[in-house]
């Protein structure tokens, strides 16, 4: 943890970074904190939690204020993920953004059933091996195609409509949010009007979805929303040949549908 | 450049969920679910998730009004609970403490509910407690 601490110190105190985003202790609960050169003692209670904030969701917000600052930003597996869509959705500047790795313990790594429980460069932790674990898409493809209307209505009409998914997510920065275009989503009801509200959602997160899971741990009506966007990313891949998170210079093959008439391969087919 | 959150409890209701407000350079910027929080373990409702958005709003009460005659007044807190004390206590020596009552609120803690049903049972001497649903 020193280590770490003393890293950090470096950045700010060399001028290479402005602020530090990470999580400080504050009376034995961690919280999101701008460390500064300013507060550089404040380092002392820089703390690794085993739990997460949306680190660059928070992030977001502290650049569109200082574009032109460098920033450090404590990120784990999911954090690098997102920060390399951020980066290709013109959302953040990689050169100004200084990544301090962090890996997850295996036991975060298998509560988050993380694919990838580590950022592109570590500097705190040990490196352990993903998680492949599909047994929740797999639950719901044993189902035959009423069961699994019947399976997600059911889900979709606990939802309280607290937005907290699309909230708390990494991958939710546009301006003007279609879950709340009342020509497409009526309005003033709760549950929202399903499943359209969710299966919104779930294609706006194609090519975006980093598979972090936040939403799910966000959403107070226990709705499986990870296992709904996992299935959506997995498209990507087996289709469209596409992961996000993966490579900072792959395009999103959605991106240039259109005007570049990107070809569908053949093997999609109806099921 | 600044930024920090700042835990605290919303204020929407009573069941007391941890929220981190989000400062930026002095002004309130957002609402983060407290992940730890034992009440609700990183979870809001959009209430909760809009927690930071009246704290500008124009029609805010932020100072204690006092009635004197027929307008209400701005007064500091000392003002505000000495008046409110000295009625109290005078209302209880003349009329007894049964012709005081309290109206306590759905948007404070469950805690602070506490308190205020405690200083009307045990300090004033009466049951009537009520709450803001009633109003």
């Amino acid at each position: 943890m020193d280590k770490l601490r003393n890293y950090v110190k470096e950045l700010l105190e060399s001028g290479e970074i402005t602020g530090f985003l990470g999580l400080i202790d504050d009376g034995g609960h961690p919280i999101p904190h701008l460390f500064t050169k300013e507060h550089i003692d404040r380092l002392n209670d820089l703390v690794v939690p085993d739990f997460r904030y949306p680190m660059t969701d928070i992030l977001l917000k502290i650049v569109r204020k200082y574009p032109e600052s460098t920033i450090g930003v404590m990120v784990r597996g999911c954090d690098d993920r997102a920060l390399i869509e951020l980066a290709k959705n013109q959302k953040i500047m990689s050169d100004l953004i200084r990544p301090v790795g962090v890996a997850c313990s295996k036991e975060m790594a298998e509560s988050c059933r993380c694919s990838q429980p580590y950022p592109r460069e570590i500097h705190y932790g040990e490196k352990v091996e993903g998680v492949q674990d599909r047994s929740d898409l797999e639950e719901v493809e044993s189902m035959d195609l009423s069961g699994r209307l019947d399976y997600w209505m059911g889900q979709f009409s606990k939802c309280i409509k607290c937005y907290g998914c699309r909230n708390i997510c990494s991958m939710c920065f546009c301006d003007q949010c279609t879950l709340e275009d009342e020509t497409l989503v009526m309005t003033g009801q709760t549950p929202p009007e399903i499943p359209i509200f969710h299966l919104i959602r779930a294609f706006h997160m194609a090519g975006r979805c980093i598979d972090c899971g936040l939403c799910e741990e966000a959403c107070p009506a226990h709705i499986p929303l990870r296992s709904l966007y996992r299935k959506v990313r997995e498209d990507m891949a087996n289709y469209l040949g596409y992961v996000t998170g993966k490579d900072e210079y792959e395009k999103d093959p959605l991106e240039f549908l259109g005007s570049e008439g990107y070809e569908v391969p053949s093997k999609i087919d109806e099921t | 450049m600044e930024y920090q959150t700042v835990r605290t409890t919303c204020t929407y209701c009573g069941t007391g969920c941890g929220v981190l407000l989000e400062v930026l350079d002095g002004e309130v910027v957002g609402t983060l679910p407290q992940k730890d929080h034992p009440i609700n373990e990183g979870k809001l409702c959009i209430k909760g998730w809009s927690a930071h958005e009246f704290i500008y709003a124009d029609g805010r009460l932020t100072k204690p009004l006092v009635r004197k005659g027929d307008k209400l007044e701005e007064a500091s807190w000392d003002e505000a609970l000495d008046f409110v004390a000295k009625r109290l206590l005078e209302l209880k020596k003349k009329n007894g403490p049964d012709s005081l009552g309290c109206f306590s609120s759905a948007k404070c803690t469950n805690e602070e509910n506490y308190l205020l049903q405690k200083i009307f049972r045990a300090v004033i001497g009466t049951n009537n407690v009520d709450h803001c649903a009633r109003l």
